[in-house]
This record gives C-alpha cells, sequence and structure tokens, in this order.
C-alpha cells in the first residue's frame, strides 16, 4: 500500500534541480509530484515519478546521492475539510508525520504523507475508507 | 655594532655551541658524524652550510627530551607548543635561556618606544604557550609595569586599560580587532583610553589589519616575531621605520635556504627562514627549519640598527596553516574524515578573513550508501564531524556536506586547500 519516493541530496547552488530534471527528462521519466526540503547549505529533493527503478539508476550514474523513501498517498476528494478528517484520523491514532505534501491528479488532490509508522497509518486510513493510492495507479 | 664585529661575534658563538651540542646531544653527534663533520671544522659563521638542519619531525621523533642539551637539573622552566598531530614540542630552558630571553624581549619592546613609566598589558595567553611568559618577563626586564591579563574577559580588560591607563599591549592582531569590537560595544571609544603601543605576533596578518586596529585603538602597531622551538616571542621585531624586523642575531642567525635543495640562498632572495640558537642551553638547535616563507634583508636601517632584517612572512614551505593564531594542518582534518565511514576521503578546506577574523570551512561529500531522507540525520552527520574536528584541530569548523563526487578530484597529490585571505 506505500510507494516509493526518490529522495535526492542536493548543494545549494544553482542549477542543482534544473540538473535533476533534465537527466530525468532525457530519460522519459514523469514527475508526478515533488518537494524540496532544505537547510541553508544544503536540501533533500523528493520526488515521485512515473518509473522509480530508472530514476534511480540514472541519478545514481550522474553521481547524486540517492535512496529511496516509503510514504503513503493518499487521494482526498478535492472539496473543502476532506484533508482535516482525513489528519483527524491520524492524529487520534498519535501517528506523527514528518513531512507531507499535496499534488493535484484529476478530480482528486492526492496528499504524500511520510508518517513515523507506516503500517499504523495505513492501519488508520483503511479504518476511516480512505482512499490510498498504489504506485500503478499513476 | 659593525658587521665586522657582529660576523666575529656569531663565529665564537658558532663554534660554542657546535661543541657542546656534539658533546651532549647524540641526535646531533650521530647526525654530523654521518656528515663527516667535526667540531673542529667549524672556524666562522660562514661554515654553518656544514652543519646538518632540524626539522619539527626531528623534534618529534626525539618526544621528550632527546634534543635537550642541559642536565635536568639546570632546566627551570619548560614550555611546549601545541602537538595536535603527534607529540608536541617540548622546549626546556635553563635560568641563563629565560634571562637572555627576556633581555631579547626588552630590546624588542625598547624598539617599540616602551619606556619604564609604561603600564603594559600581556593579553597572550600564559601557560604552556610561550607568548604570555615571554612576554611578560620581557616588560618586567625593561622595568616598566606588566599587567598580566592573559586571554578572555575582555569587558574587564578594557576598563583596567582605562582605569589603569595601560599605554601598551601585546596580543594577537585578532584579538586587538576583537578588543576594538568590544569597545564599541561598551560605548566606549579610543578617546576613553589611552594604548600608544602594540606589540602583535604569533599569526600573519596584513597592512590593512594594522591601519585597522591602529584607527580604531588609537595605537601604533609593531611586528614581533618568534617560534617557541626557538625561543618564543622575540626572536625579531620592528623598528619606528617598519620595514622589515630586526633579527636578534647575536642570539638566533638567520639563513635563508631553498627548501628544495636545501642550498644557502643569498640575502634579498625569497626562501625558506632557518634559524640557529646561538646562546641557547636547554635545547639549541642547529639550522632549524621555520618553513615560513621570507627574504633577509641588509645594511644599515634608517633606525641606525645594523642588524640583518627579515621581509614579512609570505608563506609556508609546508601545508601549514594558521587560522585565528592556531596551526592547522591538512593532515589533521584528513584523518578525522578517514575514520568516519559516512564521508569520501575527500575533502576541501576553505580559508577566509570576514571582518578581520580567520574563518575555516570543510567541505566534505557524502557517501551515497550514508544519505539519509531526514533532514535531522544529515544534520546531526554534520554536527559529528564538526565536534570531531573541534576536539583534534581545536579551532571550531564550519562543516559543508557535498554531492557525492563534486570536490574536485586531481592528479597526484591533492588540492586541499583554498586560502582566500590576502597577505
Amino acid at each position: 500500500m506505500t510507494i516509493k519516493q526518490v529522495s535526492v541530496f542536493l548543494e545549494n547552488k544553482t542549477g542543482r534541480i534544473n540538473h535533476v530534471t533534465k537527466i530525468l527528462a532525457a530519460n522519459n521519466i514523469n514527475m508526478l509530484a515533488f518537494s524540496m526540503a532544505e537547510t541553508t547549505e544544503f536540501g533533500i529533493l523528493r520526488l515521485i515519478v512515473s518509473d522509480v527503478e530508472k530514476s534511480v539508476e540514472v541519478l545514481r550514474n550522474a553521481n547524486f546521492a540517492v535512496m529511496l523513501t516509503d510514504v503513503v498517498c493518499i487521494a482526498c476528494p478535492d472539496v473543502a475539510g476532506s484533508l482535516a478528517t482525513i489528519l483527524d484520523q491520524l492524529a487520534e491514532h498519535e501517528i506523527f508525520i514528518e513531512y507531507m505534501y499535496a499534488f493535484a491528479k484529476g478530480e482528486n488532490a492526492n496528499v504524500v504523507i511520510r508518517p513515523n509508522n507506516i503500517d499504523k497509518c495505513i492501519n488508520a486510513l483503511e479504518q476511516c475508507n480512505c482512499n490510498i493510492v498504489r504506485n500503478q495507479e499513476f | 655594532m659593525s658587521r665586522d664585529e657582529m660576523h666575529a661575534l656569531q663565529s665564537k658563538r658558532l663554534q660554542k655551541l657546535v661543541n657542546y651540542v656534539y658533546h651532549n646531544v647524540p641526535f646531533y653527534r650521530n647526525k654530523m658524524q654521518a656528515m663527516d663533520v667535526s667540531p673542529d671544522d667549524i672556524r666562522s659563521i660562514g661554515d654553518i652550510v656544514k652543519l646538518p638542519f632540524t626539522t619539527k619531525q626531528d623534534l618529534r621523533d626525539n618526544y621528550p627530551y632527546g634534543l635537550q642539551a642541559a642536565p635536568p637539573s639546570e632546566i627551570v622552566r619548560v614550555h611546549a607548543s601545541s602537538g595536535t598531530t603527534g607529540n608536541p614540542t617540548i622546549v626546556g630552558y635553563t635560568r641563563k635561556d629565560l634571562s637572555v630571553w627576556s633581555e631579547v624581549m626588552a630590546r624588542c619592546l625598547t624598539a617599540f618606544g616602551v619606556k619604564r613609566d609604561d603600564t603594559f598589558s600581556v593579553a597572550y595567553g600564559y601557560g604552556l604557550f610561550t607568548g604570555g611568559l615571554g612576554a611578560h618577563y620581557g616588560v618586567e626586564n625593561l622595568g616598566a609595569t606588566v599587567i598580566p591579563t592573559s586571554t578572555g574577559n575582555t569587558d574587564k580588560h578594557i576598563r583596567l586599560i582605562r582605569d589603569l591607563n595601560i599605554s601598551g599591549i601585546a596580543c594577537t592582531p585578532s584579538y586587538a580587532l576583537y578588543l576594538a569590537e568590544t569597545l564599541d560595544k561598551m560605548g566606549l571609544s579610543k578617546e576613553d583610553i589611552n594604548l600608544r603601543i602594540g606589540a602583535f605576533g604569533a599569526e600573519p596578518w596584513t597592512e590593512n589589519m594594522r591601519k585597522e586596529i591602529e584607527e580604531r585603538l588609537g595605537l601604533k602597531g609593531y611586528n614581533i616575531y618568534g617560534l617557541s622551538e626557538i625561543m618564543g616571542p622575540g626572536v625579531s621585531y620592528e623598528c619606528q621605520e617598519q620595514n622589515g624586523s630586526h633579527i636578534n642575531e647575536d642570539h638566533f642567525y638567520p639563513e635563508i635556504i631553498n627548501p628544495d635543495t636545501l642550498e644557502q640562498l643569498p640575502h634579498g632572495q625569497q626562501g625558506e627562514l632557518v634559524f640557529t640558537t646561538l646562546t641557547k642551553e636547554g635545547m639549541p638547535l642547529l639550522r632549524y627549519r621555520t618553513k615560513d616563507l621570507c627574504t633577509l634583508m641588509e645594511g644599515e636601517c634608517a633606525c641606525g640598527r645594523t642588524s640583518v632584517r627579515m621581509g614579512r612572512i609570505v608563506g609556508r614551505s609546508d601545508d601549514m596553516l594558521i587560522i585565528r593564531g592556531i596551526n592547522v594542518f591538512p593532515s589533521q582534518v584528513e584523518s578525522v574524515i578517514l575514520e568516519m565511514p559516512e564521508f569520501e576521503p575527500q575533502y576541501m578546506l576553505v580559508v577566509d578573513r570576514v571582518n578581520n577574523l580567520d574563518t575555516l570551512q570543510v567541505q566534505v561529500e557524502v557517501r551515497k550508501d550514508f544519505f539519509s531522507d531526514d533532514i535531522g540525520s544529515m544534520l546531526a552527520m554534520k554536527k559529528r564531524l564538526a565536534d570531531k574536528l573541534k576536539s583534534v584541530i581545536t579551532i571550531s569548523a564550519d562543516v559543508k556536506l557535498m554531492e557525492p563526487n563534486s570536490i574536485e578530484r586531481s592528479q597526484g597529490k591533492g588540492k586541499h586547500v583554498i586560502d582566500k585571505r590576502k597577505y
């Protein structure tokens, strides 16, 4: 029920993100979502892509430090309050969210969540009949 | 003293020194025998080129007392230089050594214009470092009043400068600038204090720093040079002309050599500075290689002194860096990085000077296997390295995590330092 997120280590330097996107483009890999976590001197680019294995391979070949992280992706109805309901549920189950980011896809707003406990998180989401997205659906 | 008289004195002292070390220091006797040189071969100061060199490594290899010539009963004090790579350097002084030291220090202070009625603050560190005690006894010997401030507690220091009407100060040039900043912060200015003379040394500094210190503290700043292996502060000093530093060459005989061929170079040519301690008893050294690069100048100075002068230190013949007055070798940083599997064995030291304070950045590459998606653990990795570096090189470094393969690889001997400071 989890999907694989590609994380890439980047120095804070002009053109680094661009370098990643160019490599993915050259290999015909589609970026569905991304988020940038940054400190004053380095950043971690987190990507949801159409072809995980190939992304890792081409980025590593270009000398990037790359790793895969399990994340949970849910599809919320694109109406006010739908995310609040889901997050309430996670809070009730004492699931801590390390980070999250969202992207729109058709009728739905997709939210990528990195919880402290993946299994517990999926359980909680299933209990509230939340629509959990699996990778191949992209 | 004429040049001929000086050479005669140096020749006499060198002969005596060579006899002394030959019979008291097995290290030198063995070296001289291996070179087939006996004390009788040394008849004048020109014969010094026949003698062996001494290096910092020799001092380390013979730790702690291997190069000491005087018996332990004659040693009255010991100083030690930082021993962050391997053994520290231990230097023992006899009573006569201390008397020579305070004499040469007093000469320096006299050249700076210090008089008996001056009150002089010594703000070099007191302790194993030679700066504090070396300057201290020089001031006492001259007959001025010494205030042994040492380092730290700058607010109190400034109050003393004001309230005790302190007229002179000995410290590192960076500390002088820090003092000026603290003065500002306390809402005071140079009008509130009466500093007249600054004796600055222990680290390289620029003419711009001199101008700024002089402007902000309202004093005249003089360069003082020394190194603990030879004696401590007081080896050479600037006079009122400030055209090179006069060497106390009746005690410390200077040469310039080509660091590659080890040949002696004529005055005026740049090379590595070498000293022979003509009168030292505790740990006399023959032709000690300072690794400092500069030139020697002969000819009478406008101040009237005839002693040889050394120009500004323009660099090092090894890769040692002096950062905030502390000696740092890239190999120390390397040893820390090699111990940590999180990092590639590639690194770059970037040294700069920001607002007159030296900065050190250590760039390292994170190994692909150790990269984490979690910012917190990446920052913890960075802090682990910063803490280890601090414990080894004693100054704090800013660690910068770099992408794999982003630090330039060089063929052969790696380039590990970018020094952006201007001298």
